[in-house]
């Protein structure tokens, strides 16, 4: 601990305190601009001015950066810090004399106006570098720094341009001390400027804006937080105190009785079809970003912009994007054409382009869904039917000049046509969820064809599994709709509900037997049951089988050597008799 | 035999929850295939014993063949490995006793792999139909057969 009088009032603070902690604790007060609590002080405005008194040699030193020292006498407001104080603001008055807390200070220090040449009225920016240290110390970005020099110096990202680094985060406006860096209420939340990519988000934000439960979360792989152990900005303004950065995952093991496998699925990569030119034209994008780009919460507020940010005046939607194509998947995803409708309807809603949608065939297979079909046919939506081969930017003529052109054979007037467009949706179809095929080996669960799960009958029993008590929902089973999702899960659901309401598991009748009389002891079966069902009974030399834990596979009575073990309604004399049988003609 | 052309007869043992379904996959989606194959349903094909398929060409079979599923999916853990060993010893057995290892065959066909199914019977009734009838009876086994 240290000693020091601040303003003849004798005071006791810890070493490594700055003269500035130390008078808050005095109860001084030292007016400051630069200085932020949770920022590396930088005593770059230097209004924090004090004289120090030490071993009979008075100085004037910043308080914000001057670390306390024993027998230190500290005047907060003497002349000679007072004029200092008074010429430092007069300075910064004539660099930005429209910020307002510097105004408030020069007028607590009596100063009307300064003797300086003003070079713009209504410069707010006192050059003091709190967001250039914010945006490195706290976010960790670094997307902000002082550029040019001398007269000339200001705060900016590289070239003034948005920059890749800046997330957005707009914690440079919240530390500027002048106003001078502002940020814009748009879209429901505070915005820094325009965003016009369709990257991610903010590293803490609800999943959507329909999410249930509506509660936000940190991604952890884009948290500044979890990369620095700084900025923790969340926590600071969260007046709950709800923001936890220790809160882990936790593993827990769970006795159940019945499983519901819900895993759904991702959406087909639209970069696997290299002609689509997905990821090489910032206009091709997939439906998937479409969705993103017209949700009112969106980057746009909802517009339909291109990347220029200019509205499309011709839109081009493709169906079968990984579906129904030998070469991908050859199964139909089924829902594509449906919200391929959708997207052509809300383009007429939200744009005056000409939408243009090219389908293979159009499977409006649900209740409604004709209709709907219809209503667009009336609403002009251009529907051409035939596969697109190619979309690329190499024009032919004037009018493809700066256009995607989409090349695909009209196969209802049998000519290939090239339509040139702004912009292009992709309606990437349906393919199992990245864990799909672990999950498959540890629920025993076999997979159809497509390489979605296989039910256990097609009409019989088509959400349950070939494992008791493992039941499917949804499109981990196979692509479908919302409400055959719904559906296939209220059954799954009630199906895992009337095994808990019976109260009892029946049992397997096939399950394997053991003759008593026959039974040698000799153990061959012990070893091979994979559900270790069979014990050996010492006392009567026997081979016991648990009825309980059998399955009924029937290893054991193929290695019987003495016949004892049987399975039952598969008996060997059974299977010798259907041989016989069989082989008669 | 019939119309002059060798028309083999064949066993399969399908395990209930792969190939069986398989096979009524195949029958389901109308799949066409050769019609020699009769099939004998066993939960697993780690329930085949043995004395099956000696059975089985002892009634006069000429080819035999066993379907489970694919290793590390069989629906009781490790019956088809089991099913594996067994095909192993018994077709070397089956070699000292005359009869060619080709017309006992082990195969792996999931649920899904209807077109497997068709496949395999298609090229097992091919591949019999090209050795010949076993003709155990007639002449005490093709082997002595062969040399005279």
């Amino acid at each position: 601990m240290v000693n020091l009088t601040i303003d003849g009032k004798q005071i006791q603070v810890e070493e490594s305190a700055t003269i500035l902690q130390a008078a808050k604790k005095a109860e001084a007060k030292i007016p400051t601009l630069c200085y932020h609590p949770v920022v590396e002080p930088y005593a770059a405005c230097r209004v924090c001015m004090v004289e120090v008194s030490l071993k009979g040699k008075a100085d004037l030193v910043t308080s914000c950066n001057t670390k306390v020292q024993e027998g230190m006498d500290v005047q907060t407001n003497s002349e000679r810090a007072l004029r200092a104080r008074r010429l430092n603001v007069e300075m910064l008055l004539a660099r930005a004399p429209a910020a307002e807390p510097l105004r408030q200070i020069a007028k607590e220090l009596g100063i009307k106006k300064t003797r300086f040449a003003v070079k713009d009225p209504e410069e707010k920016c006192i050059l003091c570098g709190l967001c250039v240290r914010a945006c490195e110390q706290i976010v960790g970005a670094s997307a902000i720094s002082f550029i040019e020099r001398g007269t000339e110096r200001k705060v900016s990202t590289p070239f003034g341009e948005p920059s890749e680094a800046c997330i957005g985060c707009t914690a440079c406006a919240y530390f500027c001390p002048t106003g001078a860096i502002t940020c814009e209420d748009k879209y429901g939340r505070k915005v820094i400027h325009e965003e016009m990519y369709l990257g991610p988000t903010t590293a803490i934000r609800v999943p959507s804006r329909q999410a249930v439960p509506m509660v936000p979360f940190i991604d952890k792989e884009a948290c500044i937080h979890f990369k620095t152990g700084e900025c923790k900005i969340c926590a600071k303004v969260c007046d709950r105190e709800a923001v936890n950065y220790e809160m882990d995952d936790t593993l827990r093991d769970l006795e159940v009785g019945s499983i519901i496998l819900a895993s759904g699925f991702k959406p087909f990569d639209a970069r696997r079809i290299p002609a689509y030119g997905y990821g090489r034209f910032p206009n091709i994008i997939t439906a998937m970003e479409f969705e993103r780009l017209v949700n009112a919460s969106g980057p746009t507020g909802g517009k339909v912009l291109m990347a220029n940010g200019e509205e499309p005046k011709a839109v081009g939607i493709i169906h079968c994007v990984g579906s129904r194509d030998e070469n991908y998947n050859a199964y139909c995803s089924r829902v594509c054409c449906m919200y391929s409708l959708k997207f052509a309807h809300l383009l007429g809603e939200k744009t005056k382009a000409t939408i243009y949608d090219f389908y293979v065939d159009m499977r409006c297979f649900g209740k409604g869904y004709e209709e709907f079909y219809h209503r667009l046919l009336k609403e002009g939506t251009k529907f051409i039917r035939g596969r697109v081969s190619e979309i690329n930017d190499l024009a032919l003529t004037e009018k493809e000049e700066g256009k995607l052109i989409i090349r695909v054979e009209d196969t209802l007037i049998g000519t290939v046509r090239r339509i040139p467009v702004d912009m292009a949706i992709l309606a990437v179809g349906l393919e199992p969820s990245v864990d799909h095929n672990q999950l498959a080996k540890k629920f025993n669960i076999s997979c159809s064809q497509d390489t979605f799960f296989l039910e256990r009958h097609p009409k019989l029993a088509p959400v349950s599994s070939f494992t008791d008590g493992i039941f499917l929902a949804g499109t981990c089973q196979g692509p479908k709709d919302i409400p055959d999702t719904v559906a296939q899960a209220g059954a799954a659901v009630s199906e895992a509900l009337a095994l808990a309401d019976a109260g009892k598991v029946e049992l397997e009748p096939i399950t394997a037997e053991i003759d008593d009389e026959l039974c040698s002891g000799c153990q061959i079966c012990v070893g091979l049951c994979p559900f270790t069902s069979i014990t050996y009974d010492k006392d009567k030399g026997i081979s016991v089988i648990n009825d309980a834990l059998c399955k009924g596979c029937g290893t054991c009575v193929a290695a019987c050597p003495s016949g004892a073990s049987q399975q039952k309604h598969f008996r060997d004399a059974q299977i010798f008799a259907e041989i016989e049988g069989i082989l008669l003609v | 035999m019939s119309n002059g052309t060798f028309e083999p007869r064949l066993v399969g043992f399908l395990c209930n929850w792969c190939s069986y379904t398989g096979a009524d996959l195949a029958g389901t989606a109308r799949m066409v295939y050769a019609p020699n194959i009769r099939i004998i349903r066993v939960m697993c094909s780690g329930r085949v014993d043995p004395q099956f398929v000696l059975k089985a060409f002892r009634e006069g079979a000429d080819g035999v063949l066993i379907s489970g599923c694919h290793p590390g999916d069989c629906h009781y853990q490790e019956g088809n490995y089991k099913a594996l060993r067994r095909h192993r010893l018994l077709s070397k057995m089956l070699e000292q006793f005359g009869i060619e290892k080709e017309r006992f065959r082990l195969e792996w066909v999931s649920a899904s792999e209807g077109t497997k199914f068709q496949l395999v019977c298609n090229e097992f009734t091919e591949q019999i139909r090209k050795l010949g009838p076993l003709n155990l009876h007639q002449n005490g086994g093709r082997h002595e057969q062969g040399q005279a």
